[in-house]
């Protein structure tokens, strides 16, 4: 049994439990975990939400959904969540610009940790006051190459497309870098 | 779909880069504490604006910009009362009283002005019409928004918001390859043209400090100010290995796996899995 996993990263608030539990075939619960870190001196633990969902390939392939806990003060357990990823969806809030600013930095650690391909999805393209996705781009830097897609999670078309091309891009990766 | 939110979160600098690159048409209506102020764009750049309840006609603006005399402004505020600024600007052609560029000077001043101020405030509920244009009978300019930007955002000196905007320092410059992000055209400072003889992919932001002597906060400021422009891209630097990959746990990572056959094929079964959702 082989197991994959893409990790869903992202502002709090930003859609990103909605996303996970949009296609998992188990029940999504944001996991309460106490956990402690080696480093730490002092004998404390943090409590660290996390979502993740699963996805049966085959007899053989298991695939893990993982969202990560939003704030910036679980930076470190990025760093775990990232070893390994096939690659990672970026979800912005669409109509809160006040956390474009965070969902870059977030993008841009994520980016620093592992060199795998990634997507952003522009979520709650359903609510009025959301931004266009040609404006979301230039708010929040992105490369042309990157995609930025629109997204609504709660809709599962919309979130296999997300997934999908994501998908598409670490194929896409693995042909540029001359078959493997 | 809007484009609208709080100063608070998204900036007077930020809505200028944004209207800038997308080159958009319409006007901004930011709602302050004190006043209200409506900009209006065409195609990205500035054509007009008005603040508040402000006298914005013609005849006083130029009174203002003492292209009139005292005595002038008074006859005509009697006698031109009805005309439009359209009408009135081109009675003031014809009868010698001021020429066409002087005219448009004084206006863009004006509109300049209102936007500067606009700059300093911090907050205030923004939104951008596209359907919303100037008044048909007002005279609008056309100002290209990088100089305005790089003034506005020479105005920002909090180092932690700075950090935000450029976290990394060991991050390379480049020139934007976009019609009209001309360096010619920007009026920029000493310190920026210092910057800017280094800007290449080959250096880090943290290089050009040190070959330029600036501190930290100096350097961070300029490459925001030609950032939000539209001047620079912040790019990967030329030469700089890529991060490492992570430790790989073996047997479940597949871009771990020594064959690629295997790897697209898993990608493919992954593809169709999802797709069958
Ligand atoms: N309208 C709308 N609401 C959404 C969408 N995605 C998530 N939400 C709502 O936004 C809130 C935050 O979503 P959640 O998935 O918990 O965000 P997380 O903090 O990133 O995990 C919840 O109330 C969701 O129901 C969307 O696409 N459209
Ligand atoms: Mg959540």
């Amino acid at each position: 049994m082989q197991t994959v996993k893409m990790v869903v990263t992202g502002p709090f608030n930003a859609g990103k439990t909605e996303f996970i539990r949009s296609v998992s075939e188990i029940d999504v619960v944001s996991t309460e975990r106490k956990i402690s870190t080696e480093s730490e001196r002092v004998k404390e633990t943090t409590t660290v939400a996390m979502d993740f969902g699963r996805i049966t390939v085959d007899e053989d392939l298991v695939l893990y959904l993982f969202g990560t806990p939003g704030q910036k003060r679980f930076d470190f357990m990025w760093e775990i969540l990232s070893e390994g990823m096939l690659g990672f969806v970026v979800m912005v809030d669409s109509a809160r610009p006040e956390t474009f600013r965070e969902a870059r930095s977030i993008l841009e650690t994520f980016r620093a940790y592992a060199p795998t391909p990634y997507v952003v999805a522009a979520n709650k393209q359903d609510r009025e006051d959301a931004w266009e996705i040609d404006d979301m781009r230039i708010a929040l830097r992105l490369d042309p190459k990157i995609k930025l897609l629109p997204c609504v999670a709660t809709e599962k078309e919309m979130v296999k497309n997300v997934l999908l091309e994501l998908l598409y891009s670490i194929l896409a990766d693995m042909e540029s870098k001359g078959g493997g | 779909m809007a484009l609208k939110g709080n100063l608070r979160d998204y900036t007077i600098t930020h809505l200028f880069r944004l209207i800038n690159l997308a080159q958009k048409t319409g006007t901004l209506i930011v709602d302050g504490p004190n006043e209200k102020v409506l900009v209006s764009f065409r195609e990205g750049k500035l054509a007009y604006a008005q603040a508040g309840q402000e006298d914005n006609s013609l005849v006083t603006i130029l009174y203002q910009a003492k292209k009139l005399t005292a005595p002038q402004y008074r006859a005509l505020k009697e006698r031109a009362g009805n005309m439009s600024d359209k009408e009135l600007g081109l009675l003031l052609v014809n009868a010698n009283y001021i020429n066409q560029q002087d005219i448009l000077a004084s206006l863009q001043n004006h509109f300049v002005a209102i936007v500067n101020r606009l700059f300093t405030w911090v907050e205030g509920f923004f939104r951008f019409e596209s359907d919303l244009l100037p008044p048909e009978d007002k005279i609008t300019v056309r100002v290209n928004l990088e100089n305005i930007i790089i003034e506005g955002a020479r105005q920002l000196h909090e180092l932690e918001q700075l950090q935000d905007e450029i976290p990394n320092l060991d991050i390379a410059l480049k020139f934007a390859d976009r019609p009209g992000a001309n360096i010619r055209n920007f009026n920029l400072s000493m310190d920026e043209w210092q910057v800017v003889r280094y800007i290449n992919p080959k250096n880090t932001i943290r290089q050009i400090a040190r070959a330029t002597k600036m501190s930290d906060l100096q350097i961070r400021k300029i490459v925001y100010a030609l950032l939000q422009a539209g001047l620079v891209e912040l790019v990967r630097p030329e030469g700089a290995p890529r991060p490492a990959p992570p430790p790989q746990i073996a047997g479940r990572i597949p871009v771990s796996q020594p064959n690629p056959e295997e790897q697209r094929s898993l990608i493919n079964r992954l593809i169709n899995r999802i797709r069958s959702l």
